[in-house]
């Protein structure tokens, strides 16, 4: 029987080879041709990886070397795969919910002509292929591949309908933002290579962790490459301050918003500093800034989701809230929390945007709320569904968001009770907002058009059956990590992960304290969920003003980078070309020609064509070589 | 005689021409002082020459050979002088036909 | 023999192009001769790779002390490589272009081949300035008679500008010359100078300006945007894809090697220049309405980096600038194969004018999209090992300012974002207009030309080793003799 992990490049190869198939071939394939290639090689990724994943769980883990992929000096990069459980933990949650968005998609694209769904589902292969690379990369550099790959496949497939100017300028704010986080991650990759020598993971804790002689991180190293490794995760993850990128990129369709922008992509950067986790847990000051830049974006996003009424704008909001519940996690040094909220919020958040994208599919491409409402009749199981991604996402036990949530949140207090109170106050925004989506888009009367009205109807199977299966998911996915006081060694996900992540000191709360902070949260998450009944059950459109005017133009935050970046270089770039390129370096350039020109015209008068002069000059010449030679020379 | 009173003479005639062809604008006689030039040069030519081949004779050399070479360029010379006063004064007669005139102040036209 | 057969060919095809009359017979002939060139280049890489293949060492000018020493190293080998790969994609992707006395065109063409050739393999210093006017010649003809409209104008500056620099070389060379114990031109000769840092210092910008002005660095670039525009777009090709790097050959074989004590005295004053040029280029990249121009910026910006990259003086940053300066090359040509396809269609470049070519054209902007990433850097292609690479040479740079460097070097990469994505999103996205309802996709030859291209991009981007090993005895040997730390180790 041959080792799972002997063929673990197949893993991220079949999405490879689906990305070939379907992107040259998609003007000769069939509409179910390409949909059951792209699902299908998805569909076998994800078999190999739960058959990965049992063998790693009995004990195995491997690094796989393939080939030097730069080799300079004493610089090797190789191009290997490290398969722990860490990676392979996202492995399963990749190809697993990857495989639901691909099915959903064949029926979601059915309209798009057959060229063009050909081209989506090569996107969302080469997507998988480049998320699989991240995580299973045994260096930061194969990760950085990994990390630039999935963010060109995301500026892809924003700007999938390349028609409207408006999407393919989300598209190319996500890269661009995107950008500014790998150029950080890119020169702590080079730190590291100044320090080290090489970029492998596993070399590069041992020195962190001194095993190696000769070799060692100073603690501004460690600073210094942890905090631009946050700065990338920053530009991926949509934290702080680079986060606007992420509602814009809404622009895709749906199913990619699930996938990329909620369940798999963003959480990259989550991921990264899971992975990084031994240099992390070296730099307070680094832990310090990322709980409080994660625990600012999730309390901004929360305020902002509160006022939006597009309802993937919402979601997205929420997406960058959660994102920045994980980070606080990692700042605390909650690394486990973290992936774990990360597990969960895959589930929950993917079902969630597959909830809308039924609904948007429903409603005919109509996306304001405000013009939606009394949709639970006819959208059964898309309501019921809806609701169960609400209740795991408001952190209600014993669903799956409940357990991440509070592992979170038991560690922000165990930090201190200041951060907790705010990120509990988040978390009950989080209810109250979701619950106003909710109740806004479901209850109610119908606000939209008779023909939309007429139109209304419940989305095919191929839609709602991974709808079933993520709200499943949902609801059964925190158990693998109960928490201690519920039952000795509930929380498998910590054991499990012990190899790659040390299990921190333990949690220095009495049983006591921790019963009564789950008891006071999820009450008072009921108390926001009954007061957003109460208000939304039959909403009303009204105009914001004051205050809620400011949450709904999201604080203001893209006009202000728009006057404080982009405006000044481009009016640079425009002072440099029509100004100083032309005035300034050309007049130079041009003004060594004129000079010539000028000093010649002055020379030609000394050419008067009298020989007297001419002859006159000559003995004069004569007489100062002369009166050099007798004078001077001696 | 000693050198010096040749090395005076010379100086004197070479310092004649060259003031001669500065200052006068008569193409024939400009012609005329720089054939005073050339022969003040060979005067000094020819008195060096003699110079040194007395010393070569007092030094015991006597193949009678020394200096002569300093004459040989003086006839060098003075063909050279006559080609180019042939040749100049043809220059100098057609400009007299051209323009009625031998004062170089008229042929300016170098300059263009 | 290799080495000599690289000039002798294309010189040889060259002057028999001036005398065929039929342009069909023109155009077969002078792709015949260019793939016969790749032959004998790619022969000399695998088959014939032993160590007397690659050396040719004949008399010439012997009194100067001057003689014909050709030989192809891990650089010239590339570079070879690089001219020989890059004149059949030219003529490829250009062969639906019409000329004018077809038969001056590539006869000029190929004998600015042979000049480029010599270029890269002189190893005498006589004959490296020979063969730098012999490749600048055809230049000056090409651009001034089949160019655009404003070429006179144009074609003067370029051949002013790098004229200036050839002399202010000559000048160095002579003075160079003139030091070596026994009167010789040979690159051996002047490696084993032992000169003071004031001597080094005035020969270094000597030198310099002649390198930055072809290369070309900044302040020294503004001939450089005019005449990419005005050339025909075949001659820019070969100008902006290998013609630049002979500016850089000459910093890694002639100025670092030579004066390594000046290079390294000054080496941050060039680093702020080039790493100045990045961003000012970018800038000035993003406003630019006019698609030629925006290539020839955005290539002043990425000879910035490599400039900056060889100043490091470490091996990782000259391996990635040997690589950079092949992948550069094939990005750049196949950039301009679709702004000449482009320009030829709609007779217009400006990207306001344009749009919409998606839908008409998908094979067009899925080439011109793999190619623009490529130009980006984006992982898996082929610049971005090299970038990759120069970058950390960068980080590692002697300079005391190195992580200013890095940082300001680093943000051009933002910038090459922005106006490569916007270029993108304007040409090609959105609605089609008036001037792109017409469009029609890529012609055989075309798809060919642009096929090789991405081949090309993704086989070292994957694999970008296969081209370090070629340079790697050579970057080992530059650094190891730009290395002048034995000399405080004395003191």
């Amino acid at each position: 029987m041959q080792n799972a992990l002997q063929i673990v490049y197949l893993i991220p190869l079949l999405p490879l080879i689906g990305f070939l198939i379907n992107g040259l071939g998609r003007k000769y394939l069939s509409k179910p041709m390409i949909g059951v290639i792209g699902s299908g090689v998805i569909l076998a990724s994800f078999i190999l990886s739960a058959w990965v994943f049992v063998q790693v769980k009995g004990g195995n883990t491997h690094i796989a070397h393939y080939f030097d992929f730069i080799s300079v000096g004493d610089l090797k990069i190789p191009f290997a795969f490290q398969i722990d459980q860490l990676s392979s933990l996202f492995l399963l949650i990749i190809t697993g919910v990857g495989f639901l968005i691909h099915v959903y998609s064949t029926s979601y694209m059915q309209e798009e002509k057959t060229e063009h769904f050909g081209r989506y589902f090569s996107y969302l292969n080469l997507f998988v292929f480049s998320m699989l690379l991240l995580v299973m990369g045994a260096n930061y550099v194969i990760m950085f591949i990994g990390w630039e790959g999935v963010g060109l496949c995301s500026y892809l497939l924003i700007g999938y309908w390349f028609k409207k100017t408006e999407y393919n300028k989300a598209a190319n704010k996500a890269f661009i933002m995107n950008r500014i986080g790998d150029l950080a991650f890119l020169i702590a990759i080079f730190w590291i290579i100044s320090r080290v020598g090489n970029v492998n993971f596993s070399d590069v804790f041992a020195v962190a962790n001194g095993e190696v002689e000769f070799k060692k991180f100073s603690a501004t190293d460690i600073t210094v490459i942890t905090l631009l490794l946050f700065i990338g995760a920053t530009g991926k993850s949509a934290q702080i301050p680079l986060y606007t990128w992420l509602p814009d990129a809404m622009a895709g369709p749906t199913p990619v918003s699930a996938l990329i922008h909620a369940a798999t992509m963003v959480t990259a950067g989550i991921y990264m500093i899971a992975r990084s986790n031994v240099l992390y847990s070296m730099s307070h000051l680094t832990m310090d800034i990322v709980a409080y830049v994660g625990l600012a974006t999730a309390l901004l996003a929360a305020t902002i989701a509160l006022k939006q009424n597009d309802i993937k704008k919402v979601l997205a909001y929420s997406t960058v809230s959660q994102l920045g519940f994980m980070f606080l996690a990692l700042g605390t040094g909650a690394y486990v929390a973290a992936v774990f909220h990360v597990m969960t919020h895959a589930f929950f958040k993917a079902l969630l945007f597959l909830g809308s994208g039924s609904v948007i599919h429903a409603m005919s491409g109509e996306q304001d709320i405000r013009n939606m409402g009394g949709l639970s009749k006819k959208l059964k199981i898309t309501f019921w569904t809806f609701v169960i991604g609400c209740i795991a996402i408001a952190g209600i036990p014993p669903f799956s968001g409940f357990f991440s949530k509070d592992a979170i949140l038991i560690s922000a207090f165990v930090k201190s009770p200041i951060l907790y109170g705010i990120a509990l106050f988040t978390a009950l925004l989080t209810a109250f907002y979701m619950f106003r989506l909710l109740f806004i888009t479901f209850t109610g009367t119908f606000r939209g058009t008779h023909e939309q009205e007429h139109h209304l109807h419940e989305s095919p199977a191929g839609m709602t059956l991974p709808l079933i299966v993520l709200a499943i998911l949902s609801i059964i996915g925190g158990f693998v990590g109960v928490p201690e006081v519920f039952m000795h060694g509930g929380d498998k996900l910590s054991q499990f992960l012990a190899p790659v992540i040390k299990p921190g000191e333990i949690h220095h709360v009495s049983h006591s304290t921790e019963y009564l902070l789950m008891g006071l949260s999820t009450i008072l998450v009921l108390v926001m969920i009954v007061a957003a009944w109460f208000k939304f059950r039959n909403y009303q459109r009204t105009e914001e003003t004051g205050f809620g005017k400011v949450l709904e133009n999201k604080w203001y935050v893209d006009e202000l980078y728009d006057k404080i970046f982009v405006q000044p270089l481009h009016q640079a770039g425009g002072f440099f070309k029509s100004v100083f390129e032309g005035s300034v370096i050309d007049t130079l350039v041009n003004g060594v020609g004129k000079a010539v020109n000028y000093g010649s015209r002055q020379l030609r008068l000394l050419q008067s064509g009298q020989v007297g002069s001419y002859v006159l000059l000559m003995v004069l010449s004569m007489i100062l070589i002369f009166a050099v030679q007798f004078f001077i020379r001696k | 005689m000693p050198i010096n009173n040749y090395i005076l003479l010379s100086i004197a005639l070479f310092c004649i021409g060259i003031v001669g062809v500065l200052t006068r604008r008569n193409a024939i006689i400009i012609f005329m002082c720089i054939e005073l030039m050339l022969n003040a040069v060979n005067l000094l030519l020819v008195a060096f020459s003699k110079m040194h081949a007395k010393a070569a004779l007092l030094a015991g050399d006597i193949s009678g050979t020394a200096g002569t070479d300093g004459q040989l360029f003086v006839f060098f010379i003075m063909v050279v002088a006559a080609a180019e006063v042939s040749v100049g004064l043809a220059i100098i007669v057609m400009m007299y036909r051209n323009i009625h005139s031998v004062d170089v102040n008229f042929l300016n036209r170098l300059k263009h | 023999m290799i080495a000599f057969f690289l000039i002798f060919l294309p010189l040889l095809t060259g002057l028999l192009t001036f005398f065929i009359k039929e342009e069909k017979l023109i155009k077969g002939f002078a792709f015949m001769s260019v793939l016969a060139t790749l032959a004998v280049s790619v022969l000399g890489l695998t088959l014939f790779k032993a160590e007397e293949n690659l050396q040719f060492t004949a008399q010439w000018m012997q009194p100067l002390g001057s003689s014909f020493s050709l030989k192809l190293d891990g650089m010239g080998q590339l570079l070879c490589l690089l001219t020989a790969i890059s004149y059949p994609l030219v003529f490829l992707g250009s062969w639906n272009s019409t000329y004018k006395k077809p038969n001056n065109f590539f006869a000029l063409m190929l004998l600015a081949q042979a000049g480029l050739m010599g270029v890269f393999l002189a190893m005498d210093a006589l004959l490296f300035y020979f063969f730098w006017e012999l490749a600048l010649i055809p230049m000056y003809f090409l651009c001034s008679q089949w160019g655009g409209e404003r070429r006179i104008q144009v074609t003067f500056k370029f051949f002013i500008c790098t004229f200036v620099g050839s002399v202010l070389m000559l000048i160095g060379i002579l003075y160079l010359q003139s030091k070596t114990p026994d009167h010789s031109f040979s690159l051996r000769a002047f490696y084993n100078l032992e000169l003071t840092t004031k001597t080094q210092s005035w020969l270094f910008w000597l030198f310099f300006l002649a390198f930055a002005i072809k290369m070309p660095v900044f302040p020294f670039h503004t001939w450089q945007p005019d005449t990419y525009e005005q050339a025909p777009t075949a001659t820019t090709m070969i100008l902006s894809g290998v013609m630049v790097k002979m500016g850089l050959l000459g910093l890694l074989r002639w100025l670092l090697p030579v004066l390594p004590i000046a290079s390294y005295v000054w080496g941050d004053v060039v680093m702020s220049l080039s790493i100045i040029g990045i961003i000012y280029a970018s800038l000035i990249a993003i406003r630019q309405d006019d698609i030629k121009r925006l290539v020839a910026y955005s290539s002043i910006a990425h000879i910035g980096l490599m400039c900056a990259a060889i100043f490091a003086e470490n091996k990782s940053g000259m391996q990635g600038v040997l690589l950079q300066m092949f992948n550069h090359g094939i990005n750049i040509i196949g950039l301009w194969i679709i702004v000449e396809i482009i320009e030829r269609r709609f007779g217009t470049r400006k990207i306001s004018e344009l749009g919409g070519l998606a839908q008409k054209a998908p094979a067009m902007a899925i080439f011109f999209v793999i190619i623009a990433l490529a130009n980006i850097a984006l992982p898996l292609t082929n610049a971005f090992a090299g970038e990759f690479l120069m970058f950390n040479g960068l980080l590692n740079a002697k300079s005391n300012y190195y992580l200013w460097f890095t940082v300001f070097a680093g943000l051009g990469i933002i910038l090459a974002a922005v106006y490569t994505l916007n270029m993108i999103r304007k040409v090609f996205y959105g609605e089609v207009n008036t001037i792109t309802a017409a469009a029609t996709d890529l012609k055989l030859n075309e798809k060919l030309a642009l096929g090789i291209i991405v081949v090309l991009i993704f086989w070292i981007g994957v694999y970008p080793q296969a081209i370090l090993d070629v340079t790697d005895n050579f970057s080992q040997t530059l650094t190891d003799r730009v290395d002048i730390s034995h000399l405080f180790r004395k003191k």
